[in-house]
Order: C-alpha cells, then sequence, then structure tokens
C-alpha cells in the first residue's frame, strides 16, 4: 500500500514537471520560435517547410521533455544509498502496451500528415520530382531550366527565345516550373527561401515548383558534394516585380544573344557526345 | 631453449606480412603498367580515342592491381594461407583451433584466440579513430572563417572524405570487434568463436584497410566524401582507388564478423543458456551482425563496378553513354542506411547491459528491448530511398519511404522504454560508465527525434545535405554509439586487461566529451536550418559566429579524447593498478571470471543456471555453474 | 617487461605518433601553390599563360595555367594577388588547341569592363564554342572570358613550359573590375582535364592548375 502511494508520488511530480516544461516550451515555439521558423516564408513552398518543421518541433517538447524529465528525475531520486538492488520489476504491460500504441499513433499521424502536405497541399514541397511529377499544381507555369556543371549553376528560360543567364531572376507572385540537370556530375540545387532543393543529375530532368512570395534575394547553393569547387557553388537570385521581370529578360536576350545563337536547342537533358566524355 | 631475437621476428607474423605486401605490391603494380601498356591503355595522348581504356596519366590499373597482390602478400605473411594450402596439399592443418599461445608476440600474428583477438581490435580501433578524430579537428579549424585559411579546397575535401570514411569503416567494427569477439563467447559459455580463423581474418583485415585509406594522401586524395558517389568517383585521382579498396575490405569483415558472431551465438551456447537468458548485448550484436551479413556486399558490388569504370570505361554509371548516376546511389545506400544501423544497434546493446547493473533492476520489458533490436534491424532495409528524397527518382514512392523511417521510430522507442522503465525506482550509481549510458539516452534522443525532422520530406526538402543532417548523424553515431563504447571501454577495460583506469580522469573525459559534444554539433543544428550545406569550405559570413562555437567546443572535445588516450595507455602500461573481483557488482557472467580471464576462458562448459538481471531477486543462483558438472535444472 | 622499458616505449609511440602527425600536416595539407604578386605596374596588369602541358613538377603532362610576377618571371602558381576596386588589364598567352566547351554559354565574355575582350587586336562579342581551349572565369565577380584553341595543325607548338610567345599562340587581352577585399576562386569552364571522365578531373580538380583564387587585396 505505502509502496503503491509513493510510487504514485513520484508520477505526479514527474507529471508535473512534464506539464509545466512542456507548456514553457511550447508556448516559447508558438509566440517566438514559430514564427521565425526557417526557411521562412517567402514561398508557398519554404512556408510549407517552416510550418512542417514548426509541427514537428511542437511534436518533439513533450517526446523528448518525457525521457528527459523521467531520466534526469530518477537520477536525482533514484540514487543509491547504501547496498542494496531496486525493486524486481520486469516490465508493466500497461505501460509496454501504451507506449507503443502512442508511438505508432504519433508516427502513422507524421506520416499521413507528411504525404499530404507533400502530394496534395503544396505540389511536392519544392522538392525534385524527377521528369514525370506526381504532384502538379493547377495553372499557368513560367518553366526555367537550371544548369548545373562542375562548378556553376546557369539558367535557361525556354519561353523567352531560350536565352541562357549567369543569374537566376524570377517574377513574384508566378508559379516557376524549374527543370534541373546536370552536364557532368550529380550536383543539388538548393535555392533557400523560396524553399527548392532538387538534385541535378547528367541526363536526367528533375521538376521542382515553386512559388514565390516576396521581392527579395534568395541564396542558392550546391547541396551535393560534386567535386573541389563544391563549396564554392553558390549565387544570389532575385524574386522581382512582374515589370522589372520583363525588363531584366529583354536586357538577358540582347546581351546575350552572341551565346544564345551558339546554344543548343532547348532540351530537357544535354549530355556530352561519347567522344567528349572523357574530357580534353 | 630459446632462439636469438631476430631468429623469433621471421615468420608468419606482421613482419611478415608487412614484407610480403610490399613485395606484392611491387609486382601488382608491374603486372598493371605491363598489361595497360599492352593494352595502349597508358597513353597520356588525349587525342589517342580508345573508349575502352581509361586515359589519364594516372594509373589505376596498376594501383589496383598492386593493392590486390599486397593484400594476398598481407594475408600469406601473415600465415592466412597455410591452413587452405595444406589442405589443398593433403597435409595435416598447422593452425591450432584454439591460440594458447602467452607473451607479447601473440599479438602481432594471426592469433585463433577470441581474447587475443578482441585486444587486438581494441587497440587498432582506438588508433584509427583517433586518426579520424585528428581529421574532425583540421576539418573544424578550417571552419574557423567563413573562406579558405587554412587548407586548399582539394585538401580539404580529401579531409572530409577521410574523416568520414574512416570513422563510418573503423565503428562499424567499433564494438562488434573489440566486444563482441572478447565477450560474446564468454556471455554465451562458449571457449571460442565458431570460426577462430575467420575471427583473425576479418581483424586482420581491418588494419589493412585502414593503411591502404590513409595511403590515399600519397596518391592526390579524393574528393568524394565517404560516399564516394560516382560519377563524381570515376572523375576522381589515383586517391579514389584507396577508398574503394579500403572498404572494400571493411566490408568483407563485416561480413565475416556478421557471420562469425551469429554462428557464435546461435550454435555455441552453453547448456542453460536460453534465448530469454540471452544477455541483452549479444541480442544487440545479433541483430547487428544479420546487418553486417546482408548489406556490406551490395556495396563492395557497386565498388566494383566504380572500379571497372575507372579502369575499364564500363560506364556503369556514365549517363552520356549508358549508364545511370541513381544505379550508385541505390546500390550505397541500400547497404549505406543498414550500416547506420550497425553504427547503433551495438550501442543499445551495451548501454541496456551495462544499466541494469547500475540501476541494480532487472532489464524493464527484456522482450520489448529484443523486439526493438530486431526491428530496427529489419526495418533498416526498407528505407533507403529516404536519402534520395529530392534526387528526383521515382517521386511517387516518397510516401513509402517516408512511411517506413517514420516506422522506425517505433521499435527506436522502445529503446527509451525499455532505459526508462530500468531506471525508475531503481539504485542509480553514477559510475564512469553509467555517465555514458545517461548521454547516451541524452545525445541519442536528440538524433532519434532529428530523425524524424529530416524522414519528414516537406522539412527534408530544405534539410537534405544540409548541416542539420550533418548535426543529426552525428548526434546518433558520435553522440550514440561512441558514447556507448567508452562506457563500454570503462566499464570492461579492466576485465579485458585485468587493469583499472584512472577514475578521476575518466570523469573529466567525461564532462569534457559530453560538453564538448554537445557544444559542436546543437549549432549545428541551427547552422543547417539557416541554409548551410554540408561538406563546403565557405559558408554564409552570419554563421560564423555558430561555426566558431562548434569549432571551438569540438576542440575541448578533441582535448577530452586525449585525456581518454593518456588515462587508457597510462593505466595499461605505467601505472598498472589490478583490477580485483567484481568491479561493478555484475551478475554476468564474464565477471565471476579473473580479470583477465585465462587463456582458455574454462576447461569444461559451464552450466547456466539462472538469467543476467535478476537483480533484487532474494537467493536468486549465480548466473553460471562453472563447474561444469551439473546438467540444467 | 620493466616498468622503465615500458615507459620508454610509451615514450617512443608518442613521438612517432606526433612526427607522423606533423608530417601529415605539413608534407599533405599544408601543401599549396605559391601567392604571388600578379600585377605589375601602375596600369594593374596582369599577364598569364596556358600551356598544354606544365612540363615540370609531379604531374607533368597535365594542362595549366602560369602567371608572370612583377620581375618577369613566369610562375607555375594560380593563387595571385590584385589590388582591390580597381580594373585589371588582364593579357592572355594561350598555347593549348581547342578542346570544346561543354556549355555554349561561356563562349561570350561576361562581366567584363564593356567592350575590351581582343583576340589578337581583334574585339569580338564572342567565339565559336568548339574552338574554345580554356576559359578565365571569377564566378563570384561575375566574369569569365573564354580563351580561343591554336589550330590543332600548328606549325610551331610550343614543346615546353613556360611557353615563349615566339612559338603559335592566341593573345587575349580583357579588363575586369575587381570588388571589396577578400578571396575570390576562379576556374577554367572547357572540360580540359584530359582522360579524367568529363574532363573535369585532374588539373581541373587540382590548385595550382586550371583553378585557384584571387586575392584581392
Amino acid at each position: 500500500m505505502e509502496e503503491q502511494r509513493t510510487n504514485r508520488n513520484h508520477f505526479v511530480r514527474v507529471g508535473v514537471i512534464w506539464l509545466g516544461a512542456t507548456l514553457v516550451l511550447e508556448a516559447g515555439l508558438f509566440f517566438w520560435l514559430g514564427p521565425n521558423m526557417p526557411p521562412f516564408q517567402a514561398s508557398a513552398q519554404a512556408s510549407e517547410q517552416a510550418n512542417t518543421n514548426t509541427l514537428l518541433t511542437g511534436l518533439a517538447i513533450p517526446v523528448m521533455l518525457l525521457v528527459w524529465v523521467f531520466v534526469v528525475y530518477s537520477i536525482v531520486v533514484f540514487r543509491r544509498k547504501g547496498e542494496g538492488d531496486g525493486p524486481t520489476i520486469r516490465g508493466h504491460y500497461r505501460t509496454q502496451v501504451a507506449w507503443v500504441v502512442s508511438s505508432a499513433v504519433i508516427v502513422l499521424f507524421l506520416a499521413g500528415y507528411g504525404s499530404y502536405v507533400l502530394m496534395i497541399s503544396a505540389y511536392g514541397v519544392g522538392g525534385g520530382q524527377g521528369s514525370d511529377p506526381a504532384a502538379v499544381p493547377a495553372g499557368q507555369t513560367m518553366e526555367v531550366q537550371v544548369i548545373a556543371q562542375e562548378w556553376g549553376f546557369t539558367y535557361r528560360y525556354p519561353t523567352f527565345g531560350g536565352v541562357e543567364t549567369q543569374q537566376l531572376v524570377l517574377p513574384v507572385g508566378q508559379l516557376i516550373e524549374l527543370h534541373v540537370t546536370s552536364l557532368d556530375v550529380i550536383h543539388s540545387f538548393w535555392a533557400y527561401e523560396i524553399g527548392v532543393k532538387a538534385d541535378a543529375n547528367p541526363g536526367q530532368d528533375n521538376i521542382a515548383f515553386a512559388k514565390p512570395a516576396e521581392v527579395a534575394p534568395f541564396q542558392i547553393r550546391c547541396a551535393e558534394l560534386c567535386g573541389v569547387w563544391h563549396g564554392y557553388m553558390f549565387g544570389t537570385g532575385q524574386v522581382v516585380s512582374q515589370s522589372d521581370f520583363a525588363t531584366w529578360i529583354a536586357t538577358q536576350q540582347s546581351a546575350n544573344a552572341p551565346a544564345t545563337a551558339q546554344l543548343p536547342p532547348y532540351a530537357h537533358v544535354y549530355l556530352p557526345v561519347p567522344a567528349q566524355v572523357r574530357g580534353g | 631453449m630459446q632462439r636469438p631475437a631476430w631468429r623469433r621476428l621471421i615468420g608468419f607474423n606482421l613482419l611478415g606480412g608487412l614484407v610480403l605486401a610490399g613485395v606484392g605490391f611491387v609486382l601488382g603494380w608491374l603486372l598493371g603498367t605491363l598489361i595497360s601498356n599492352l593494352a595502349g591503355a597508358h597513353a597520356t595522348d588525349a587525342g589517342a580515342a580508345n573508349w575502352f581504356i581509361d586515359q589519364s596519366d594516372e594509373n589505376d590499373i596498376a594501383l589496383l592491381l598492386a593493392y590486390t597482390f599486397g593484400l594476398v602478400g598481407w594475408l600469406g605473411g601473415l600465415g592466412f594461407l597455410n591452413y587452405p594450402l595444406a589442405r589443398i596439399a593433403g597435409r595435416p592443418p598447422s593452425v591450432p583451433p584454439e591460440d594458447t599461445g602467452t607473451g607479447m608476440g601473440r599479438y602481432f600474428r594471426m592469433n585463433t584466440n577470441h581474447k587475443v583477438v578482441g585486444i587486438q581490435y581494441l587497440v587498432v580501433v582506438l588508433a584509427l579513430f583517433f586518426i579520424g578524430g585528428l581529421n574532425a579537428m583540421l576539418i573544424r579549424a578550417e571552419l574557423l572563417q567563413p573562406t579558405p585559411w587554412l587548407w586548399q579546397p582539394d585538401r580539404y575535401l580529401t579531409l572530409v572524405g577521410l574523416h568520414g570514411t574512416m570513422m563510418l569503416m573503423i565503428m562499424s567494427a567499433g564494438v562488434l570487434g573489440p566486444f563482441g569477439n572478447y565477450l560474446v563467447p564468454i556471455m554465451v559459455g562458449s571457449r571460442g568463436m565458431a570460426f577462430p580463423r575467420i575471427e583473425s581474418l576479418s581483424f586482420w583485415l581491418t588494419p589493412a584497410a585502414g593503411v591502404v585509406l590513409l595511403s590515399t594522401l600519397f596518391l592526390g586524395g579524393y574528393q568524394t566524401g565517404w560516399t564516394g558517389y560516382a560519377p563524381l568517383a570515376d572523375q576522381s585521382r589515383l586517391g579514389m582507388d584507396a577508398y574503394l579498396v579500403a572498404f572494400t575490405l571493411i566490408g568483407l569483415s563485416m561480413v565475416l564478423v556478421g557471420i562469425n558472431l551469429i554462428t557464435t551465438i546461435v550454435n555455441m551456447r552453453a547448456p542453460g543458456m536460453t534465448w530469454t537468458r540471452l544477455p541483452i548485448f549479444c541480442w544487440g550484436v545479433l541483430s547487428t551482425g544479420i546487418l553486417m551479413v546482408l548489406s556490406p556486399l551490395t556495396f563492395a558490388a557497386a565498388l566494383f563496378m566504380v572500379a571497372l569504370d575507372r579502369t575499364s570505361a564500363t560506364n556503369f554509371f556514365i549517363s552520356a553513354v549508358g549508364g545511370s548516376p541513381y544505379l550508385y546511389e541505390n546500390l550505397f545506400w541500400f547497404f549505406g542506411h543498414p550500416e547506420v544501423y550497425i553504427l547503433a544497434l551495438p550501442g543499445f546493446g551495451i548501454v541496456l547491459e551495462l544499466m541494469t547493473v547500475f540501476a541494480r533492476k532487472p532489464l524493464f520489458g527484456y522482450r520489448l528491448a529484443v523486439a526493438a533490436m530486431l526491428g530496427v534491424a529489419i526495418l533498416s532495409f526498407m528505407v533507403w530511398q529516404h536519402h534520395l528524397f529530392v534526387s528526383g527518382i521515382n517521386a511517387t514512392l516518397r510516401p513509402f519511404y517516408m512511411l517506413t523511417t517514420e516506422l522506425i521510430s517505433i521499435p527506436t522507442g522502445f529503446v527509451f522504454l525499455v532505459a526508462i522503465g530500468t531506471l525508475w525506482r531503481g539504485r542509480i550509481q553514477l559510475a564512469v560508465p553509467m555517465l555514458f549510458c545517461l548521454a547516451f539516452l541524452f545525445n541519442f534522443l536528440i538524433g532519434g527525434v532529428s530523425g524524424v525532422f529530416v524522414s519528414d520530406v516537406p522539412s527534408d526538402v530544405s534539410l537534405h545535405g544540409s548541416y542539420f543532417v550533418l548535426a543529426h548523424f552525428h548526434y546518433t553515431i558520435m553522440g550514440g554509439l561512441v558514447f556507448a563504447f567508452f562506457g563500454g571501454i570503462y566499464y570492461w577495460f579492466p576485465k579485458m586487461t585485468g587493469y583499472l583506469l584512472n577514475d578521476r580522469l575518466a570523469k573529466v573525459h567525461f564532462w569534457g566529451m559530453f560538453l564538448g559534444f554537445n557544444g559542436t554539433f546543437l549549432p549545428l543544428f541551427a547552422a543547417g536550418l539557416l541554409d548551410m550545406p554540408r561538406r563546403v569550405i565557405t559558408y554564409n559570413v552570419n554563421l560564423q559566429g555558430l561555426n566558431d562555437f562548434a569549432s571551438i567546443s569540438a576542440f575541448v572535445l578533441g582535448l577530452s579524447m586525449l585525456v581518454f588516450l593518456v588515462n587508457f595507455v597510462y593505466s595499461w602500461v605505467v601505472t598498472r593498478v589490478p583490477a580485483v573481483g567484481n568491479l561493478w557488482g555484475s551478475r554476468s557472467v564474464e565477471w565471476m571470471l579473473p580479470s583477465p580471464p585465462p587463456v582458455t576462458t574454462w576447461e569444461a562448459s559451464p552450466v547456466f543456471v539462472s538469467g543476467p538481471y535478476e537483480y533484487g531477486v532474494a537467493g536468486a543462483p549465480a548466473m553460471a555453474n562453472l563447474a561444469g558438472q551439473e546438467r540444467n535444472p | 617487461m620493466p616498468v622503465r622499458m615500458r615507459v620508454t616505449l610509451v615514450f617512443a609511440g608518442a613521438l612517432v605518433a606526433i612526427a607522423v602527425t606533423v608530417a601529415y600536416l605539413v608534407g599533405y595539407l599544408a601543401v599549396a601553390p605559391p601567392e604571388v604578386q600578379g600585377t605589375s605596374g601602375a596600369d594593374a596588369q596582369l599577364t598569364l599563360q596556358t600551356v598544354a602541358a606544365i612540363s615540370s613538377g609531379d604531374r607533368p603532362d597535365w594542362v595549366s595555367y602560369l602567371v608572370k610576377d612583377p620581375s618577369g618571371q613566369w610562375i607555375h602558381s594560380t593563387i595571385w594577388k590584385v589590388p582591390a576596386n580597381s580594373v585589371i588589364k588582364v593579357t592572355i598567352y594561350q598555347f593549348d588547341t581547342a578542346s570544346k566547351l561543354r556549355n555554349p554559354f561561356w563562349a561570350q565574355p561576361l562581366g567584363i569592363v564593356p567592350s575590351s575582350f581582343m583576340v589578337n587586336g581583334t574585339a569580338l562579342d564572342s567565339i565559336p564554342s568548339d574552338t574554345a581551349s580554356h576559359t578565365f572565369a571569377i564566378p563570384e565577380l561575375g566574369v569569365s572570358v573564354p580563351l580561343q584553341g591554336i589550330a590543332d595543325d600548328a606549325k610551331n607548338p610550343c614543346v615546353s613550359a613556360p611557353c615563349d610567345t615566339a612559338t603559335d599562340h592566341e593573345t587575349i587581352t580583357f579588363s575586369f573590375r575587381t570588388g571589396a577585399p577578400g578571396k575570390y576562386r576562379w576556374q577554367c569552364f572547357v572540360p580540359c582535364g584530359a582522360g579524367f571522365i568529363f574532363g573535369n578531373g585532374g588539373p581541373m580538380s587540382t590548385i595550382g592548375f586550371m583553378g585557384g583564387f584571387l586575392l584581392v587585396v
């Protein structure tokens, strides 16, 4: 009887500490971290990524605190004094079942919710979907090709005469269909603020969708080790207004005309001819 | 009658292995040069279009043959060919099934005593672990600045690749090598491993792999990181071949270790060692063994294909001529993901094993713990494409891999329930091994929960390939396995060597390592969330604060490792305080033996009459009857 | 084994470990091409040459850049110091035969101070992409200039670097503006590492041959 009551007291204390700590941290998440969660809100895709990060953090807080509070409480309260062993508890059927069921519920919820966001609500959340995307947004998209090579990205606008540019500039509010490919090894195109990451594979077309929501610059980095200058394969892209975009693309078309004339016809993949595979 | 010292050096031992390895290397190199000259391969004239053979000015054929012949020489010099050759010749085998030699010499030759192999492994694993760790320090030193300031980018990438490859290679054997070989036969009541010669072979492949990998420094290094992605690996210089050979050797070693430990646990158990009395550490070893047998050969095949691409222009991975870069990614991660559980499960085993001793309680939910390990082992084969979420390969399968990946957190979660349940209302002693176990719980929880972030595709699109992933897997491998590994060393070192480690230095090591480790990798989660890709030598200036904090913490971590090293060497070699009796009050059978156990552990098979975790059971008998006379009651 | 011998062995082992570590640091990691003062004269002249084979060192077959230091010596290095916030006048003597651009986009000069791209004294707005032998590109500054190759059947090709302008070559001149002080990488975008897959291994992947740093000070 006495033992049961102490045991229950221990559980109550752990529960109170856990609840208190959880409420404090969840409040911090809700009021401070959540609204500032990377990768921020500069595009519909980045927003979904940030929101998922927030959701997962919100779920992680009580789970992690549960383990830590139990462990720390045990360390503090159940220290060995003198000799003697602990009670022979070999398991507790209901606890074990409850643990299995609750972890399964959380996991299945996360997988279901993640799949919903991925396939239905956010068109692949900015991730590369291959040449035949499963989650395709409705509405007019603007196609932009990302060409990775060792060690730099260039961009091609098929609807503007197939002009190729050194800089990526996108009109705000426009749904963009990025076609990512590589001319040599595997790279990964990561446009951080607009929430796009898609591997650039040689001979493969990798499509990702993004809808920039703010007129602002964004970071571009290569996210797959691609050789000596991997760390230098970065740049800054721009999201601009529709009219600024029209001006910019017209400038590019005239300035890059000499190169455009020499480019191969626009295609989703470009492969070196076999005789060029070994370079030289 | 003792022969003179120099005469004793000649024979089948380390020296013979080194000499014949050198001879083999030179022979292989000459043969490879001959072959490529005959084939017109080693043409430096770029105009000579021979698409079947690589024609850079570097001769991969010669190097790969040199490594192969060198390996044969190494094993022959160590005496591994004596037994098969004797059998082929119809002579009686000359290698004893159990080596009962004593003295220092036994550690420098092929030895079929599992306790000798355990010690050999412990020393080599630690040596290579410290080499990998030194590289980590040099990486963090470079990242004190957002632009290159210490090393050139090509050297830096070799540094990154060496750190990753060395750690992954060595820590796969980190627990199963020393502790698996040494303790599992004792724990199950056997006199040795099922296949003693294979046991020794699996060990001697390990230093060979380490040396081959380090030889990359003389061959221009390799710029692919530990993943060795093709086609970048096809493009790399000669140093890439060192990676290919080294990882193949470790893969073979892993398969051999796995087969050996599985067979030992399944077949060599003494009377009374039922499946439910099997120490949980052995379950961890068993489930790791399953992964070790099934996964590395796929990878060895992939490495062989890269080697063919590099020598014979087979173009498996070159899409312009019919290959596919996805092929390598799939083959690699089909090994690579089980590999990361090879780096986690032994840690679970050690931590749960030790926790019962220091909480003075039976394991809470023994069957759940077993289910956790086997469940993780099985599920780990079904998740590999979560490394390719943004690669563009079969995007419709992503929800499936998201589900299987997140399902792994269910059995992983069992481990935490078992640990909490074991601690709850125990009589907890904060001895040094227990500190490491508790730190494991703290770190591995962060590692596990951050794993849920990267398994969720919407989050992973942002986090993939970033420092968030880097921090995540360092929390599981370094914060998990390596903490468990050091816990195991502090716990079993006195048993294995017969000498105590200094407790005060051990505590300094623990706190330095715990604080240094968390100080290093917690900020790196933030760096990854804020746009820092992996393996870069440059980063955004606004991340310098986070990186500097991480680097300085890493140096604290490194210093704590030096404290350990001093303690380890000094206690073993200089102070030599004998470890007497059952140091930790454990019920497990290895603590019923003297420290270190005799060369032949037991003359007669022990009989197990009780489980290993009967703490607090009044009148529970000792775990085993060592007289070996009684049958199972 | 007596205590003294064991202790000696430990210290010997520690010394060997430290020696090997230092050798690793100094002999492998810290090896780098020398930093060379790239520009000379009041008008910040940077003079370079590209050769088909460097002819010396441990990789004599590799294609490489060389730089002329202020004393007029050709130095095999790709780490050059140039002044900040100034216009750098570049002259490149190109002695290699044509390869081909993987991406013809780089066939035009980009990011240079306008209309100063001269090939053998003639102003051009681009070159045919399959006549390119190398490029000189500083991506962070947006600079990229194609370097035309000499004819495959050139009568008097250079045989040994550093090459003499008496042998067949193309002369490319242009100017670009450096920005704030910093460490900028430059590289070649022609896959010219012969024999390595995609032509981007070997000299293309090793600092000191087809890529390096511009130390803007």
